[in-house]
């Protein structure tokens, strides 16, 4: 297999299918993950053929897996471990923030801990309460955590290969609702830096930034736009910690305008770090002040209620043309 | 009367009950908090008054046991209490932020610690001083944390000595999955798990013990008991004796008299044994007494008083060690002296060491926050070496 069509659900699961051949210290762990294959699927078939040791089904406790995922790492091990929705990372966060992200730090750099940590994430597939929620700004803020978050099948499938070579502690959101979309993935290609944004659509009137499920919506307000005119850019940031702000700050200094779209809640979220920093360094070249789309400041709604809280096409062009109208 | 100390499930500690020289038949575990039925007796291999009393299932771990060994012992206790001394000293004169003193648990740190093969690996607390004294660890490495110029410090792999772990419990996690590395790897050494009675509540301490027991993990959990989580008895952390609730995880839990250092070794080598040999976790529960205080800056007086302190100060690890040295002849006055000495010599080092122990660079701020480097972390190390360096002017006027 050197280029084919694929879901991003099934590239991640190619890539760790290739993890677990080619590095035997590579383990995958988590609720439901062996026979079931995991609740979406993604690690389908794995313990079929890598077996119950290395890819391990774990009692239902959160906590324990990312701990035991920690001492394992230090035997020498690097386990990707799986939590099975974003609501439930929570009894993890301790375990995640005062352990595996200080460490390294601890131990004056004689410990690495590289545990993957994958959290499918996100809304839009109807779900029931704690199942579609976009925490990846309380992990953003904690030094010591790498977060990334890929929008298609193609980056999924090396922003995983290059989580698990990573020596750093890394959270893998997954947009669950992006899972069933296929691209094209080679597994031959060379993959640009894991945090490197990449320009998914260029424009030259305003910068869309986003990551993660909300690119493809960024993809379809940048052609509705076309329609009308406008030349939008489409900045696929991949990373949200450490963000790329040189390629968010080429792109703004292109088109002296930008918007920032996420499902999590705008408040203190990732858009607003973006939105400071981008002033700070793009302050005369901005036309207008950054804009954010994203999720309101209560919780996620329940589903009959969730079109009306996530970001979709008409708030992204309102947003659009607020910037376009300063 | 609050509706807590009318319950009748909530035994005081009655003032009257004389501390039993076995701690099942203690004041603590005494009334419905111990079952009788449920409660056998307490590990104990040395009295109090150093009386070598026989136990069926664990001479056998220290049947073999020298002179020089049983000295060794002493030594490390003796040598233990002094540095924790030192650090309780240096902190009181400005030389530490903080420290957690050990004393009274000498014999179960020492004691276990000293159940260990070089291979095995050691989860600790931030009170396990005398452990890594066992492990070899450089006692002024320990104090880099409580002076503050680190945040840890040590090299874990350098002695199997993983750094200490000051959220409460956290560490158990670790420890099982390191022992379940063990395991895969096919290797025979095993791990043992330092925490206390008040980190047995703990949700991440439970788990641990259902991940260890469904992946049959070689690691031995060493709860010492020492009854106080700062202010708060064992009474408030739990209804049943802490060793019991291996029980119900479905792996052995045993009560060894945590003041003995001869019953911690041996009931430790008989868990350490039982993991290597593929039998899966135990829960050892030393019960022992934290004779000082939390740490330097707690106040005991406020939620304690000298009656149960004296009555555990009879049972005194060293004391007890040393009266049966003596009466069976294990050691001579010279060697009590010779001890005294060294004693003396590591608190002047400790002293020393402490003293001399630079404030780190400012730029170490920014240093091992990630192994592969992070791009925020690079501009921000940029930007706090201009600042620094706008200082430059001004200082060369």
């Amino acid at each position: 297999m050197a280029a084919e069509k694929m879901a991003l659900a099934k590239a991640i699961n190619e890539s760790l299918r290739r993890a677990l051949e080619t590095d035997p210290k590579v383990l995958i762990m988590g609720e439901d993950v062996g026979k079931l294959g995991g609740v979406f699927r993604v690690t389908d078939g794995l313990q079929k053929d890598f077996g119950e040791s290395r890819v391990i089904d774990t009692p239902l406790a959160e906590s324990g897996i990312v701990g035991t995922a920690i001492g394992l790492a230090l035997r020498g091990y690097r386990p990707v471990v799986e939590i099975q929705f974003d609501g439930f990372v929570f009894p993890a966060y301790d375990q995640i923030v005062t352990q595996l992200a200080k460490m390294h730090a601890r131990s004056l750099g004689k410990v690495k801990l590289p545990v993957v940590v994958r959290i499918p994430y996100g809304g839009g597939i109807g779900a029931v309460e704690h199942h579609s929620e976009s925490p990846e700004a309380l992990f953003a803020h904690v030094a010591g955590l790498k977060v990334v978050s890929p929008s298609n099948a193609s980056d999924a499938y090396w922003m995983m290969q290059q989580a698990i070579q990573s020596d750093d502690p890394v959270i893998y959101f997954e947009p669950k609702r992006r899972y069933w979309d296929k691209a094209e993935v080679s597994t031959e290609a060379i993959p640009d830096p894991l945090h490197k944004a990449k320009v998914a659509r260029e424009g030259t009137d305003l910068t869309l930034a986003a990551y993660g499920p909300m690119v493809k919506l960024c993809h379809e307000v940048a052609a509705a736009a076309a329609e009308e005119g406008k030349s939008l850019e489409v900045l696929d940031l991949r990373s949200v910690s450490p963000i790329d702000f040189d390629s968010i700050q080429a792109s703004v200094e292109k088109t002296r305008r930008l918007v920032v779209v996420h499902e999590a809640p705008v408040f203190l979220g990732s858009g607003a770090e973006i939105a400071a920093r981008i002033t700070e360094r793009c302050f005369y070249h901005l036309e207008a002040p950054v804009l954010r789309v994203g999720g309101y400041h209560a919780p996620y709604p329940p589903a009959r209620l969730e079109e009306a809280y996530l970001p979709d096409l008409d708030r992204v062009l309102d947003a659009v043309d607020r910037s376009l109208a300063y | 009367m609050t509706v807590e100390s009318t319950a009748a499930h909530t035994p005081r500690r009655s003032a009257g009950s004389k501390a039993g020289a076995t701690g099942a038949k203690s004041k603590r575990s005494t009334g419905a908090n111990a079952r009788k039925s449920a409660d056998p007796e307490l590990v104990q291999l040395l009295t109090p008054e150093g009386k070598r009393v026989k136990n069926a299932e664990y001479d056998k771990y220290v049947a073999g046991i020298t002179s020089e060994e049983l000295r060794g012992l002493y030594r490390d206790m003796v040598l233990t209490r002094r540095f924790d001394a030192e650090a309780t000293a240096l902190q009181r004169q400005g030389e530490l932020g903080l420290w957690a003193s050990l004393l009274g648990q000498e014999a179960a740190q020492i004691g276990s610690g000293r159940a260990l093969n070089d291979d095995d690996y050691v989860f600790p607390t931030y009170r396990e001083h005398g452990v890594a004294w066992c492990r070899g660890v450089d006692p002024t490495n320990l104090l880099g944390m409580f002076r503050g110029v680190n945040n840890g410090g040590w090299d874990p792999n350098s002695n199997n000595f993983h750094l200490y772990t000051i959220v409460i419990g956290s560490q158990t996690l670790h420890a099982t999955g390191y022992a379940m590395g063990i395991a895969k790897d096919g290797a025979d050494s095993a791990v043992i798990a330092y925490f206390g009675d008040g980190a047995s509540s703990q949700g991440d301490v439970a788990e641990s013990f259902t991940f260890s027991a469904v992946y049959n993990a070689p690691v031995v959990f060493f709860c010492q008991n020492n009854q106080w989580a700062i202010s708060e008895p064992t009474e408030k952390q739990t209804r049943v004796p802490l060793y019991q609730r291996a029980q119900g995880f479905g792996f052995p839990g045993v009560r060894v008299d945590g003041n003995d250092v001869l019953a911690c070794l041996a009931v430790t080598k008989w868990a350490l044994e039982r993991a290597r040999g593929g039998e899966g976790p135990t829960l050892v529960e030393a019960f022992t007494y934290r004779m000082g205080a939390h740490t330097t800056s707690d106040d005991p007086t406020r939620y304690r008083g000298d009656e149960e302190r004296l009555a555990w100060e009879a049972k005194d690890p060293i004391l007890r060690l040393r009266r049966y040295l003596e009466a069976a002849n294990h050691a001579d006055e010279g060697f009590f002296a010779e001890l005294e000495a060294e004693s003396e010599t590591l608190g002047k080092r400790v002293r020393e060491a402490v003293r001399a122990m630079p404030d780190p660079d400012h730029y170490a701020i920014f240093e091992n926050v990630y192994a592969d480097g992070h791009a925020l972390v690079d501009e921000e190390r940029a930007q706090f070496a201009a600042y620094q360096a706008s200082f430059a002017d001004v200082e060369g006027v």
